[in-house]
């Protein structure tokens, strides 16, 4: 028995459990008669969604496994090997993760509670659109689910936050590449109308595509952004792919408070855009450096200081665009600071009850905890998101007020229907759940 | 739960018609605090704080009776109200306080004894009873209302700075056996604050109003703040005054009277 102290990425947030490393079916199984309990992946959800106070933790690293590729790219995978374990086995055979949010440091299971997306969801869908089948340990026992079998306890654990079962096997399909290396065009804009434009217009033309978004900026260039789009080289000439380097850079301790400030991450902003170039094309780039830039610099949270951050992450539609505008002019006139923000075009969303992305925009901020009118500043923009008809996800969250749940999943209670199904005594608890009053 | 910004959902409080606590629990209501159990002695004012509560957002408000002159019920009172509360506690607010009447009480033993259950006592033995329950939790924060009538005690209230300084000591210690367990202690240190028991009193120098100390301690909360002064000057006033020599001390006590 391990009593730890535990927290999401963004290091808010912590209280202690019992975490365990079950390493099978019936291990994890045995462990389900506790309550309450949740399993935890790479830890790397922001918020509380992968601990529960007092209760127990499933370690799912223990989950191990990876069987044969077939021809046509499907495997099965135990749910706590990360999509870097898988990407560095698959890639040299010239395979490819579907879909990677931008971190490789998630665990299957967790990529499937959060239901990740990347930077072709306007193209590919989310990561549960991938998945043909899944094993799931639940407090009334396994069940094996896929899109056809027990439907909706497939599609309510794509983003269920682990509140349906411990994820135990996975079999997705990867995709083919013929190279490490991704082909890529960068393009600077002034403004926000500009870089949405472009991305309204330009984005089909690409699999892969995200935008840079500096939020300190006000007036003129408020919004300014580096959009960069890519392509999977194709070049089977080359040598076999390469896995992506692990880790080269870590910050070893937690910075001291304040280090990211407002004057600091204008100074990083600024850097960073000037450094972009006005537009190029064609620019060859790794696929780590491309997928993962952060991923070169292992506990970069610790960069926030010991308070941690928030990430605030929310989607609109289309018809809505006007609330991303919104949301990025009143966070630059709060003066609220935030590293770049990411901007991303979704595609339509899933049949997920709790899956987060819909057709239209995303928007997802870093930002530090320590200004006092940082949690009133976020409240508001829930408002502002609600009235868009949009949402926040859940990976990233840590702070939502509980009855604006519902009105950004209006599916919420199929999903507690489903989740009382499989858990009817509500031991699948996390500190998110709690905070969130989902069960 | 508390959230990222450390504003909890479920509070538990101690002394919950207190002027104090009560300010304080509008702002918590105002925030994220939604369910809020109010443990006292006089139902009709923990009542009428409730509606207070749920005007500024709760949800839920129930209400506990206890008697602080009998330290023996402190263990049930506290698993009434961690029970009432229906889950994980956030926060505990231990707010009850007696300021008593000097003159008649230091020649009262039966009088010394409520002054010193009150103030002392009656929350040494809940805290012992609140500690359990939230390392039982894994997590959980407590909040002690002392005053700096405990940093250095007067001639004019020996028996509330006396008791206050009592609790205020052993609740630092306690706040350091916490540390690494994910359970803090907190202690509130206010200046005389215009509330129902001091009313009638000489006005003193640095006296708010209990906005005034629901606003500091909402940020010493944000701030995980081991001591919150309010207002945040006395700390250096009081840094001061306990180091004087007795002469002086006395000589200043004598003039704010």
């Amino acid at each position: 028995m391990n009593r730890q102290q535990l927290t999401g990425w963004g290091r808010t947030a912590p209280s202690f459990a019992t975490v365990v490393r079950p390493s099978s079916d019936e291990e994890v199984a045995r462990w389900l008669g506790e309550a309450p309990v949740i399993a935890r992946g790479l830890g790397r959800s922001y918020g509380d969604a992968a601990q529960v106070a007092g209760g127990v933790v499933l370690d799912n690293s223990g989950l191990r496994g990876m069987g044969p590729i077939s021809p046509d790219g499907v495997v099965t995978v135990g749910a706590g090997l990360s999509l870097d374990e898988i990407i560095t086995t698959a890639l040299p055979q010239g395979w490819f993760v579907p879909v990677t949010p931008g971190t490789r440091q998630v665990s299957v299971g967790g990529a499937i509670a959060a239901d990740v997306h990347g930077k072709n969801h306007h193209r590919d869908g989310s990561f549960g659109d991938h998945v043909l089948e899944m094993h799931l340990v639940t407090p009334t026992g396994e069940r094996t689910v896929s899109p056809t079998v027990d439907p909706d306890l497939f599609w309510a654990t794509l983003g269920g936050m682990g509140l349906t079962g411990v994820v135990t096997r996975v079999t997705l399909r990867l995709i083919r590449v013929t190279s490490d290396r991704v082909l890529v065009d960068t393009d600077r804009f002034d403004t926000l109308d500009e870089v949405m434009a472009a991305m309204v217009s330009g984005d089909d033309d690409y699999r892969y595509s995200v935008a840079w978004v500096d939020c300190m900026t006000r007036g003129k260039s408020m919004g300014r952004a580096i959009l960069t789009r890519g392509e999977h080289l194709d070049d089977s000439s080359a040598d076999a792919p390469r896995a992506p380097r692990p880790a080269r850079l870590a910050v070893p301790f937690s910075a001291p408070p304040g280090l990211l400030n407002p004057l600091s991450i204008r100074l990083f902003n600024e850097a960073w855009f000037r450094k972009a170039p006005r537009q190029r094309r064609g620019e060859i780039q790794s696929l780590g450096a491309f997928f993962h830039p952060l991923d070169g610099v292992a506990d970069w949270n610790r960069l926030y200081g010991p308070r941690g951050f928030v990430q605030y992450q929310f989607a609109v539609s289309d018809a809505h665009a006007d609330t991303v505008v919104e949301a990025i002019s009143r966070l630059s006139a709060s003066g609220v600071p935030s590293f770049l923000a990411v901007l991303k075009r979704f595609g339509p969303g899933n049949s997920g009850p709790l899956s987060f992305p819909i057709a239209g925009w995303t928007l997802a901020l870093d930002l530090p905890v320590g200004p006092s009118r940082l949690p009133g500043v976020l409240d508001d923009l829930d408002d502002l998101v609600v009235g868009a008809g949009g949402r926040v996800y859940l990976a990233k969250d840590a702070r939502l007020r509980p009855d604006r749940l519902r009105a950004m999943y209006p599916r919420l209670d199929h999903f507690l229907e489903v989740a009382r199904r499989v858990d009817p005594e509500g031991r699948l608890v996390s500190d998110l759940s709690r905070r969130l009053n989902l069960r | 739960m508390d959230n990222a910004f450390a504003q909890p959902q479920t509070v538990v409080v101690l002394g919950g018609s207190s002027d104090i606590a009560r300010a304080i629990v509008r702002k918590l209501c105002a925030e994220r605090a939604r369910t809020v159990v109010l443990a006292g002695r006089d139902a009709t004012l923990l009542e009428r704080a409730g509606e207070e509560a749920r005007d500024f957002g709760a949800t839920s408000t129930p209400v506990i009776l206890f008697d602080a002159l009998d330290p023996s019920n402190a263990g049930t009172t506290i698993d009434r109200c961690f029970e009432a509360a229906g889950g994980q506690v956030d926060l505990v607010i231990v707010a009850l306080g007696l300021l008593g009447q000097q003159s008649h009480d230091e020649s009262d033993v039966a009088a010394t004894l409520a002054m010193m259950n009150v103030n002392f006592t009656w929350p040494v033995a809940a805290l012992t009873r609140v500690r359990s329950h939230l390392l039982d939790q894994g997590r959980g924060r407590i909040l002690v209302l002392s005053s700096v009538a405990s940093v250095r005690v007067r001639a004019s209230a020996y028996l509330y700075g006396g008791a206050k300084a009592g609790l205020d000591r052993l609740c630092q210690g306690m706040a350091d056996s916490l540390r690494g367990t994910g359970v803090s202690l907190q202690l509130v240190r206010p200046g005389v604050v215009r509330t129902r028991m001091t009313e009638g009193l000489s006005p003193a120098p640095f006296t708010t109003g209990v906005n005034e100390v629901a606003d500091v301690v909402m940020k010493g909360l944000a701030d995980s703040r081991a001591v919150i002064w309010s207002p945040p000057i006395l700390r250096y006033v009081f840094a001061v005054l306990r180091h004087l020599p007795g002469v002086l001390w006395r000589m200043v006590m004598d003039r704010a009277n």
